[in-house]
């Protein structure tokens, strides 16, 4: 197989994998199509000692992401209440994918609109946003990068940016992390002084100029941004061959 | 010797309106299904229920059971938003303390230790007290990492619930339980953070004490009888939840039960259909003729 044939959500999958870099004997806990088939893609490669999850109550080592037709090789049992522990410990990264998110990493996917009393449309609720975002360190996914989600304030303050977990001071910013959000479009980190949202990089064939047009506040770009890193052939054949070879991913972000 | 078996409608009989009610299981696993129906049978009404919610909250929402809702997500899983909970919420039908997950975890477990609250560093600088104002911080008496002062965490209140209803696989008529399935879930917590009197438990099957353990190992017997105070046998009495290995989540009932809350005719017509009825036996000979 030769990178002349990767695909969009290819593209995307390195670039989460790219956020495990570096984590080692961590839990990789991406939530959702994508972000599975990224971080499987990390243990395969250059992160091989992170665990990760079945999707229900065990850790497995299998590296396909949605099915295990020869059985699951389980690593341990780890039911709701050992993730807690696992979450409380710090020994984890997870990804969620935010309804709203703003420029500090501040997250919403509880409600939108109303008020808290009645809320105009009522999503998921906090589920365990507040505690992931304080006690470990957090990445987003955004399949649909666009103004309505990346916006100037976000409804519900479910997971905590960079700003709140500043004004608490070292009892919440100490183990406080957002480390990128990557979308369809591009990936973006928080390496600024004031920690806000920066370009990374744009996905080929994307345009800065299309990602700050999708942005609903003004994200900071350098003078050079870099097209995100391409798959590599051995990456390739994982992500077709072994990961995902019904090739799930394409259906969430189609070419 | 107790023995403590009972019926549904006996449970019912033992719960009164405006009572704090802990719903086990997680999402749409597990749940205690048989005894909620037999609430939405009931005169109860404006109760407080506390559950990692599932189709639990929305039923009783849609049958106007609940004033108070203690959750921190509601989700029928294969179907990501619970339609009837939704509407609730954006009705301001139900009055609603709103938590992260691991916080509702120490609330249960502080009202099961008998303690009035457990700190964490779990809600600092989210919206948490902002859905809950009464939310309380606590400054630790011991010296910060830096060895400066300590530091402020939450203070989650204890949950404390003057019932709780649980589902298992497996369990004696006294009061002891085994899970098999691979997730204990809460339901122990929602046990012990029950008062005495309040403690409910369900079971696909009453076996001899003797034959418990037989289909799993010890380490599935999370419930003894110290924690119970009356059990039912319910077969299939998650449904349409999943109680694996028993069963899995009846996804086609799922789906008719989510499509139920597009209009008030549709919601009539589910109810008519598989809520009004005599008893559990009538809506289990019903779910099986489908």
């Amino acid at each position: 197989m030769s990178v002349e044939s990767f695909a969009r959500a290819d593209i995307c999958a390195v670039a989460i994998a790219e956020t495990f870099r570096g984590d080692g004997e961590i839990l990789a806990n991406p939530i959702g199509t994508i972000p599975m088939v990224g971080g499987r893609l990390a243990r395969a490669t250059f992160e091989p000692d992170l665990m990760m999850t079945d999707g229900e109550a065990a850790l497995i080592a299998n590296d396909e992401a949605f099915e295990w037709p020869d059985g699951k090789v389980l690593e341990t049992w780890n039911p709701y209440r050992r993730m807690f522990d696992i979450v409380w410990s710090g020994r984890r990264h997870v990804i969620m994918s935010p309804t709203q998110i703003d420029r500090y990493g501040n997250m919403n996917f509880a409600a939108i609109g109303g008020d808290l009393a009645q809320p105009k449309v009522q999503l998921l609720g906090l589920r365990g946003a507040p505690g992931n975002t304080i006690c470990h360190p957090t990445s987003y996914w955004v399949g649909n990068h666009n103004a309505k989600t990346f916006v100037d304030q976000v409804d519900v303050v479910c997971g905590i940016g960079y700003d709140r977990a500043a004004a608490l001071g070292p009892v919440a910013s100490r183990f406080h992390e957002i480390r990128r959000v990557v979308t369809n479009l591009c990936v973006i980190d928080f390496d600024t002084p004031d920690h806000r949202m920066r370009l990374r990089s744009v996905h080929p064939g994307v345009a800065v100029g299309e990602v700050v047009e999708a942005t609903g506040f003004e994200l900071v770009v350098p003078d050079e941004v870099p097209v995100s890193r391409l798959p590599t052939d051995e990456e390739l054949r994982l992500l077709y061959e072994v990961i995902d070879p019904t090739n799930l991913r394409g259906k969430e972000v189609p070419d | 010797m107790a023995d403590k078996r009972m019926s549904e409608d006996d449970v019912v009989a033992r719960l009164r309106s405006g009572m704090t009610v802990g719903i086990g299981g997680w999402g749409s696993r597990r749940k205690p299904m048989s005894l909620v129906r037999a609430i939405v049978r009931s005169d109860l009404r404006d109760l407080t229920v506390v559950s990692y919610g599932g189709p639990d909250v929305g039923l009783l929402c849609a049958s106007g059971k609940v004033r108070k809702l203690v959750f921190a997500f509601v989700s029928l899983d294969s179907i990501p938003l619970e339609p009837h909970f939704r509407k609730a919420r954006q009705s301001g039908q139900v009055t609603t303390e709103e938590y992260d997950e691991g916080q509702f975890l120490l609330g249960l477990q502080a009202a099961a230790w008998r303690v009035p609250f457990l700190p964490t560093r779990v809600g600092l600088g989210s919206d948490v007290f902002r859905l809950d104002p009464s939310l309380r911080t606590v400054t630790s008496p011991y010296p910060g990492p830096d060895g400066g002062p300590g530091e402020e965490l939450v203070a989650m209140p204890a949950l404390e619930l003057d019932a709780a209803l649980v589902h298992y696989n497996r369990a004696d008529e006294r009061g002891n339980a085994a899970y098999l399935g691979p997730d204990p879930y809460f339901d122990d917590l929602m046990l012990e953070a029950a008062a005495t009197g309040g403690r409910f438990l369900s079971a696909e099957r009453i076996v001899p004490t003797a034959e418990l353990a037989a289909d799993g190992c010890r380490h599935s017997l999370k419930v003894s009888r110290l924690m119970v105070d009356g059990v039912v046998e319910a077969p299939n009495g998650a449904h349409p939840t999943s109680c694996v290995p028993d069963y899995e989540r009846d996804e086609a009932f799922q789906k008719e039960y989510a499509g139920s809350a597009k209009s008030d005719e549709a919601w009539a017509e589910f109810s008519a259909a598989w809520l009004e009825l005599p008893d559990e036996a009538t809506y289990q000979q019903k779910v099986a003729a489908r």
